[in-house]
């Protein structure tokens, strides 16, 4: 398909990147490109310069200091599937991404990519605030870090706002994790989908695809009649579309939090 | 460098080198099929579901709708063009052709790049590594079953019988 014209450049270092997408208004940045050019097919998006993310091999980084998990916003899925770190740090990310899509939607899709699409029925935005991810923003005053649970403003819309760049990922260590979904055949887009994570203390949930944005309860207990009563009292409002009802969404909701949790439960 | 709409770029194609001024907007589909005129590679949904365009952009494979031409400057790429590279089909086309694979042929191209690329990565693979390793590819015609025999034979395994 022939898409609308549109400028492309190359930066060849993140504040050259940063610098593109201040300069021009209707600048938009290039990750994968495994939704973006999709949605410039279809003219939903039409941004007037692309800045091409994909030679930036410093935001391609994985790396572990501490307790923490540091992921550059272009790597791949298929590079996090790979990682030794993100195996040992925070396994259940490499689980997530050998769910979403394909093989070559994989090996071209990034993390980065995937949060900052903010599609309501993307994995990541809920398995990133479940697990408590903060995510790095790189602007022209410099570089902030935003909670994961910040982060989410509304359908396709982040914390990261026009003229800025998510640079990196950071993700606490740990492995008492889960992630459930009911999808559209096997691997497919998620219909409801839960992020479950047993921190010290505590139980963290994060729903997908019943809201705008990943909504997190947090249940008093692990057991299924504790995290029943925390998602029925988050008073979910699905909205209904022709693979579910709203009823039916608030249904899976809580089985696929229930089934999270006992996952997350077991895991060791 | 700053933004621009044309661009030189050079990509090499099954071991030669094309150099072409392309649209910035151009997807990279378009430019192996119509500027360079290797037709194998196949637009089928144009949507990045089918995979029928998946080529193997500098040893990975990608659906070619989802990458602009100018992104594969400085690439490599390989086809389905070059698999027969010699005249001589190579074990997997082989196979698919044994194990009546394709009925229409549409998405061979796709499938025979991705499970090039399957076996590359994984030379014996299990039922499951094939169709999880295939599953950006539909084919409308075989139902999957002969496709699956026909990676499986390639890989030097012995293909089940379903009788």
């Amino acid at each position: 398909m022939l898409l609308r014209e549109v400028e492309y450049a190359r930066p060849s270092s993140v504040d050259e990147a940063v610098r593109m997408l201040g300069a021009h208004e209707g600048a938009r940045a290039l990750a994968g490109g495994q939704t973006l050019v999709n949605v410039m097919k279809a003219r939903a998006a039409s941004p007037d310069v692309l800045v091409d993310l994909n030679r930036l091999a410093e935001l391609r980084e994985i790396s572990v200091s501490g307790d923490t998990l540091e992921l550059g916003a272009m790597a791949t899925y298929t590079q996090l599937l790979a990682s030794s770190e993100v195996e040992v740090a925070r396994p259940i990310l490499a689980e997530v991404c050998g769910l979403i899509a394909d093989v070559q939607v994989r090996n071209r899709g990034t993390i980065g990519g995937n949060v900052c699409s903010n599609d309501p029925t993307n994995h990541l935005p809920p398995l990133l605030v479940a697990l408590g991810a903060e995510m790095v923003i790189l602007g022209p005053d410099g570089e902030r870090t935003v909670s994961a649970s910040d982060f989410f403003l509304g359908v396709y819309m982040t914390a990261a706002g026009p003229g800025e760049l998510l640079t990196s990922i950071r993700v606490p260590a740990g492995r008492r994790d889960a992630f459930e979904a009911i999808t559209l055949g096997a691997d497919g887009t998620c219909i409801v989908s839960a992020a479950a994570s047993l921190v010290e203390g505590g139980v963290r949930v994060a729903i997908g695809c019943v809201d705008a944005v990943p909504i997190l309860v947090e249940p008093a207990a692990a057991d299924e009649a504790a995290v029943r009563a925390a998602v029925g009292a988050a008073g979910l409002e699905p909205p209904a579309d022709v693979h579910a009802s709203s009823d039916y969404r608030r249904h899976l909701a809580e089985v696929v939090a229930v089934r999270a949790v006992q996952k997350a439960s077991a895991a060791s | 460098m700053e933004p621009v709409t044309r661009q030189t770029i050079t990509v090499e194609i099954n071991g030669t080198s094309y150099e072409r001024e392309v649209e910035t907007r151009r997807l990279l589909i378009h430019f192996i099929r119509d500027d360079v005129d290797l037709t194998g590679s196949h637009v089928g949904c144009d949507t990045g579901n089918c995979g029928a365009c998946s080529v193997i952009l500098d040893g990975q494979l990608v659906k070619s709708c989802m990458v602009l031409a100018v992104q594969a400057d400085g690439s490599t790429i390989e086809t389905v063009e070059g698999l027969a590279a010699e005249g001589e089909l190579t074990g997997l086309q082989q196979a698919f052709s044994d194990h009546h694979a394709l009925q229409c042929g549409y998405c061979t191209p796709g499938m025979l790049m991705s499970a090039t690329a399957l076996l590359r990565q994984t030379p014996k693979p299990s039922t499951d590594e094939i169709r999880k390793g295939l599953q950006g590819n539909i084919c409308r015609c075989t139902g999957y079953w002969n496709i699956v025999d026909a990676v499986t034979a390639a890989s030097g395994q012995e293909v089940e019988s379903r009788d």
